[in-house]
């Protein structure tokens, strides 16, 4: 599809502070090329606010190619946009049409507190990770292949839960502001690894525990998260979860 | 990559008006005392400026080719870079005094116990 340029109208959530009153701001935007990024569109954006002497839309970024989890927005109220299985930074504006009018908003939940504009904090999701997202056995030097057997279909489901990227739309998606899709998919992520394995049980109820303590909700099956997840991760590994939990509370170590 | 002396002099003469501009035209919207990403940047480029000269001048200082530091001067016959050992077997600290003034250069010399530094060879 050949490249053209399109005039939008962006709504966007200002807000100086996690304590200060926030609005939409207004701006139009002309000469957008739909080849730009959802990204690259809030550079032009920023630019165009800095020329005219006002504060530049605060938005969190990295890696620009989906992998870091850096980037979020929620985009007429859909996490990372219109396109699924897609980080922000990886939607186009060829996705948009000329004269369209988007709003965009950060990924709100109590657990992530409001730094400013679309800048949320989500250090929330480091303590989950602290609290039991690792392997600290000496699991020694690098074996020799196929010397540890993991089953091909453990593997594939192990992988898939590794790729969350820890962004948080599941979080934002999600009306009881949950966690649940980014915790299980790294309890499921190591349960279904041998070297995972010996501490699954303390892992399953210190991250719940770590999640619980957080602030974030519960599932309730809505399945909103899987819909927005970047890395498209399902709630199976929600039911894992749900199992080492159960199994863990009730046997123990 | 190479470089060479009169590049690497050019650059020299050439940084500190960057820098000048940099800090006379640079509009940096909002204030300190909160979140200010464009301030955060500001500040990148102003370290990227202090850093290019100095690099520019450990480049002039080391007129031997080492690593990927390749200077044209110094090549073996067949275009090879052509380490220095007896002038070069050292690393280099420069120190800041202050922007415009220049560093100062300290150097502390690399002994090699076990093996002896040689020139690369791809053959
Ligand atoms: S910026 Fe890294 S995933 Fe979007």
């Amino acid at each position: 599809m050949a490249a053209k340029n399109i005039s939008i109208t962006v709504k966007i959530w200002r807000q100086a502070n996690e304590t200060a009153k926030g609005c939409l701001g207004t701006y139009a935007l002309k000469e957008i090329s739909t080849d730009m990024s959802f990204l690259e569109m809030l550079d032009v954006l920023n630019e165009q606010l800095t020329l005219e002497g006002k504060e530049p839309v605060v938005f969190d970024h990295d890696c620009r190619e989906g992998i870091c989890g850096t980037c979020g927005a929620v985009v007429d109220g859909i996490a990372h946009g219109p396109e699924q299985g897609t980080t922000l930074c990886q939607l186009h504006m060829r996705h948009f049409k000329d004269g369209q009018v988007i709003c965009i908003e950060p990924f709100r939940a109590k657990a992530f507190p409001l730094v400013r504009d679309l800048m949320v904090d989500r250090s929330a999701f480091d303590r989950i990770i602290q609290a039991g997202g690792f392997v600290s056995i000496n699991a020694g030097s690098a074996p020799d292949a196929n010397t540890v057997a993991v089953p091909q279909q453990q593997a594939e489901q192990a992988m898939d839960a590794a790729a969350c990227i820890g962004c948080g739309a599941c979080v934002a998606s999600c009306p009881n502001a949950a966690a649940m899709l980014f915790t299980s998919a790294k309890i499921s992520q190591l349960a279904l690894m041998p070297q995972g394995r010996p501490e699954r049980k303390r892992r399953a109820l210190s991250m719940v525990a770590a999640m619980d303590e957080e602030g974030f909700g519960n599932c309730s099956n809505h399945r909103e998260c899987e819909q927005v997840c970047p890395k498209k991760i399902s709630i199976r590994h929600i039911a894992r979860m749900n199992r080492e939990y159960l199994a863990a509370a009730l046997f123990g170590e | 990559m190479a470089r060479n002396k009169d590049g690497l002099t050019k650059a020299l003469a050439e940084i500190p008006a960057i820098r000048e501009e940099f800090y006379a035209n640079v509009y940096i919207p909002g204030t300190g005392q909160e979140l200010n990403q464009s301030l955060e940047r500001a500040g990148r480029v102003a370290d990227f400026l202090e850093f290019a000269e100095v690099m520019v001048l450990d480049a002039l200082e080391r007129k031997e080719s080492c690593g990927c530091h390749l200077r044209e001067e110094s090549q073996t016959e067949e275009h090879e870079a052509k380490r220095d050992d007896v002038h070069y077997s050292h690393v280099t600290v420069w120190e800041h005094r202050g922007v415009g003034q220049p560093p100062l250069l300290h150097q502390e010399p690399l002994e090699f116990e076990a093996v002896t530094p040689s020139q690369r060879s791809y053959k």
